[in-house]
């Protein structure tokens, strides 16, 4: 008890350190992990980018270097270069079955098991199973394979991700009817991002509308490769964090909107959605809890919260007998790179010649951007 | 010195098309650039397109070296420099050979002193204006805009870098991925480096976590450059871009940033921020350096350090001005109003100097600026 309290106590600086029970957290998971198989994922942006070629051309590079390699699902009819490739490989042909006047490809789940080779390719990672099968989806047969210590290497396109249908749907009209939850991508040891000029994409996307195709393909793409970077961010804090690295700030920009009730935080908190939305980056709002707020000060800042709320923001309330202080180290702890701060009343004569709170923020803020925005009564 | 460099056109002959330039981007040496530029020289070669290597750097990778069989190379050129002679692509060779495509490996490379063009990229400036299609290739942190941020990751400086602008102009960024283990695993079994040099690029540059936060970077570009060509596209229907939330749609107004130098060392950074924040929110870039008028008379020559900046901007593409005043703040103050700007972006100073509390620059700018945005950019040290 008293431990807790002392270790609860410590500056942040040696707080660092993982507990016990974070350690032994770790180590079960690290044995979880090295008795599960590894899954590496291919991911594209379109049909016809090439997932594929680079699945099977790793399996055969992994044989070549005398690995087990075998192919589970594979997509027919081969273009050459992937019938060149297979000739390569060893296959446990899918299971064919009908349901409900529907064909089904369906993974020889106990076949695999009984070859039980050290890596199995899946292609087409989205795929449905019919009712009756050991599971309702491809992935989760990928799953219990993982566990049975088999690592897997599969293909899947962005259009199949469960989270990104929306966006996806607002690209090209459709949504897809077979779908992966995003968890299971990012639960993946690798994922590697296919690209391709979209040029080159515009005569192999056979699956979308003609019209506004550039548009459309370059849209996907970027969509792509901001979710594959997203994922890359989650893989690298996870390693920082485990070899307790830190890293003053990494390659996302993450702005903090300071909102009081007296500075013009409409205009703020639409310029820091409007910049997070360029950078790909993340919003953060904070405010300072004070005691004693005037009604008029407590309904501005309630509708400022509700827009922070409606913009997407990420809102803190802070505690600190310094607000100042308070907010630095929030930004600090949050990795913020750039701080949104409003000047809180026009000029006073006696301000000119001595420091503001925004003077003190600025000093203070070494090591991030600090971005003052005009008070209204000066526009 | 090294800006664009331009054709002289006469009014006789129609310019002509200019070639398109395909840049393969990674993360770090080995992922498989230069491989997946061979590869599809190889496809246009058998499409019977006439390609060929203007230069390759083999850096003794077998796997690499196979797939150049049957390309047609342009010998290089040697170069004496200091009594040791060094070879560079042959510009010359090439625009009288006049392919329909040319690989040039290596894109950010730094000719020898002695060269024609101090930099491979200006060389391939001349091949697009011939009407050549280059290929090329490209790592992420020779990008001028990320310099400090792979400077505050890795600890390297990278001295050889390419404008953003360049590879803006490019008609397609092709992103070259590979995870971090995977091409450790490759420096492993040697296929990049020789043993005792792939040990020592593990313990330094190559470390897990730096090629991770390389690749994040590279992912992150590759958008960035997808979305830059997006918005040369006709403008969408409403909703249709991903990030569109309905409170954020009011029109943005057109940004211009002012990028406030001075002599300070920390004004690299300051430019390459201010210019990256630009490029993000599509906004106009300018710079402003405000020389003191002492009632002396004479302002001196502007000095050595000040001039290295004043370059730095233009080779980046950033609008320039050198104004004289008595109040260094109100110039600043005044020459943003007058140009309609609507950032200011300030560097800050050590102990003393510019930010040195009341009655500094940076204390009066935003004092007597507080109808404009204010950006005091922070010190990005390791």
């Amino acid at each position: 008890m008293d431990d807790e309290r002392i270790l609860s106590n410590l500056p942040a600086s040696i707080d660092k350190r993982p507990s016990p029970d974070e350690l032994l957290r770790r180590v079960q998971a690290e044995e979880r992990r090295a008795r599960r198989g590894r899954l590496k994922v291919f991911l594209g942006y379109a049909s016809r980018v090439g997932k594929s070629f680079r699945m099977l051309d790793e399996g055969r590079r992994r044989k070549e270097r005398g690995e087990d390699v075998v192919v589970a699902a594979i997509q027919f009819p081969l273009t050459p270069d992937l019938e060149a490739l297979m000739a390569t490989l060893e296959y446990i042909p899918v299971l064919r079955e009908s349901y409900g006047g529907n064909e089904y490809e369906v993974l020889n789940v106990a076949a695999i098991f009984r070859r039980h080779p050290r890596v199995c390719l899946v292609d087409e990672l989205a795929y449905d199973n019919p009712p009756g099968t050991r599971n309702p989806k491809r992935w989760q047969d990928v799953d219990n394979i993982l566990d049975q210590g088999i690592s897997v290497i599969t293909a899947i396109n962005l259009q199949h991700i469960e989270e990104q249908q929306d966006a996806v749907e607002r690209i090209t009209g459709k949504r897809a009817l077979q779908t992966v939850p995003e968890r299971f991508l990012r639960s993946a040891d690798e994922i590697v991002l296919v690209d391709a000029a979209v040029d080159d994409m515009m005569q192999r996307a056979t699956t979308l509308e003609p019209g506004d195709l550039r548009r459309r393909l370059s849209e996907l793409r970027e969509l792509a490769l901001l979710l594959a970077a997203d994922v890359i961010d989650g893989q690298l804090e996870g390693y920082l964090r485990a070899h307790g690295v830190e890293l003053r700030w990494g390659s996302q920009e993450r702005i903090l909107v300071c909102i009081t009730p007296r500075s013009d935080a409409a205009a703020m908190l639409r310029s820091g959605r409007r910049n997070a939305d360029r950078f790909h980056g993340n919003l953060l709002v904070c405010y300072v809890q004070q005691s004693g707020l005037a009604a008029k000060d407590q309904a501005t800042m309630d509708a400022n919260l509700a827009l922070a709320i409606e913009l997407e923001a990420d809102v803190h309330v802070l505690d600190g007998a310094d607000p100042i202080d308070a907010i630095i180290r929030f930004a600090r702890e949050q990795k913020v790179t750039q701080i949104f701060v409003g000047h809180s009343a026009p000029n006073r004569w006696s301000e000119m010649w001595s420091h503001s709170p925004v003077d003190r923020l600025i000093r203070a803020a070494t090591d991030i951007d600090v971005r003052i925005f005009p008070h209204p009564q000066t526009l | 010195m090294s800006g664009p460099v331009e054709a002289p056109l006469s009014a006789a002959e129609p310019p002509l098309p200019k070639g398109r330039l395909k840049v393969f981007l990674g993360y770090a040496a080995g992922v498989g650039k230069t491989y997946q530029m061979l590869d599809e020289a190889q496809e246009l070669r058998r499409k019977g397109v006439d390609v060929v290597v203007g230069y390759f750097e083999p850096h003794g990778r077998q796997d690499t070296i196979a797939k150049t069989a049957a390309l047609e190379f342009i010998s290089r050129k040697q170069i004496e420099y200091r009594g040791s002679v060094f070879e560079e692509m042959d510009v010359d060779a090439i625009l009288r050979r006049r392919p329909a495509v040319c690989l040039v490996d290596e894109f950010a490379h730094t000719n020898v002193p002695g060269s024609p063009r101090l930099k491979r990229w200006e060389d391939v400036q001349l091949l697009l204006q011939a009407g050549i299609d280059v290929l090329t290739t490209l790592n992420v942190q020779h990008l001028e805009s990320l310099n400090d941020e792979v400077w505050h990751i890795t600890g390297v400086r990278v001295r050889e870098t390419v404008p953003d602008w360049v590879v803006d102009a490019a008609d397609e960024v092709v992103l070259v991925d590979l995870t971090a283990e995977a091409l450790q695993n490759r420096l492993h079994r040697g296929v990049v480096y020789t043993a005792d040099k792939a040990k020592k690029a593990m313990e330094n540059f190559f470390t897990e976590a730096n090629l991770t936060a390389l690749r994040e970077m590279a992912l992150r570009h590759t958008a960035h450059e997808v979305e830059g060509r997006l918005s040369d596209l006709e403008a969408p229907a409403r909703g249709l871009t991903p990030t569109a939330r309905p409170a954020a749609q009011a029109p943005a107004r057109h940004e211009r940033i002012l990028i406030c130098l001075t002599e300070r060392p920390s004004t690299a950074v300051l430019i390459r921020r201010g210019k990256r924040v630009a490029d993000y929110l599509h906004a106009d870039c300018l710079a402003v350096h405000v020389q003191r008028n002492s009632r002396s008379g004479g302002t001196g020559g502007r000095s050595g350090a000040l001039e290295k900046h004043l370059t730095f901007a233009r080779n980046l593409h950033i609008e320039t001005h050198v104004l004289k005043g008595k109040d260094v703040a109100r110039t600043i103050v005044d020459f943003a109003r007058e140009q309609n700007i609507t950032q200011i972006f300030l560097g800050r100073a050590g102990a003393r100097g510019f930010w040195g509390g009341v009655g500094s620059t940076v204390h009066k700018v935003v004092r007597q600026a507080r109808d404009r945005e204010i950006t005091v950019v922070a010190e990005r040290l390791r």
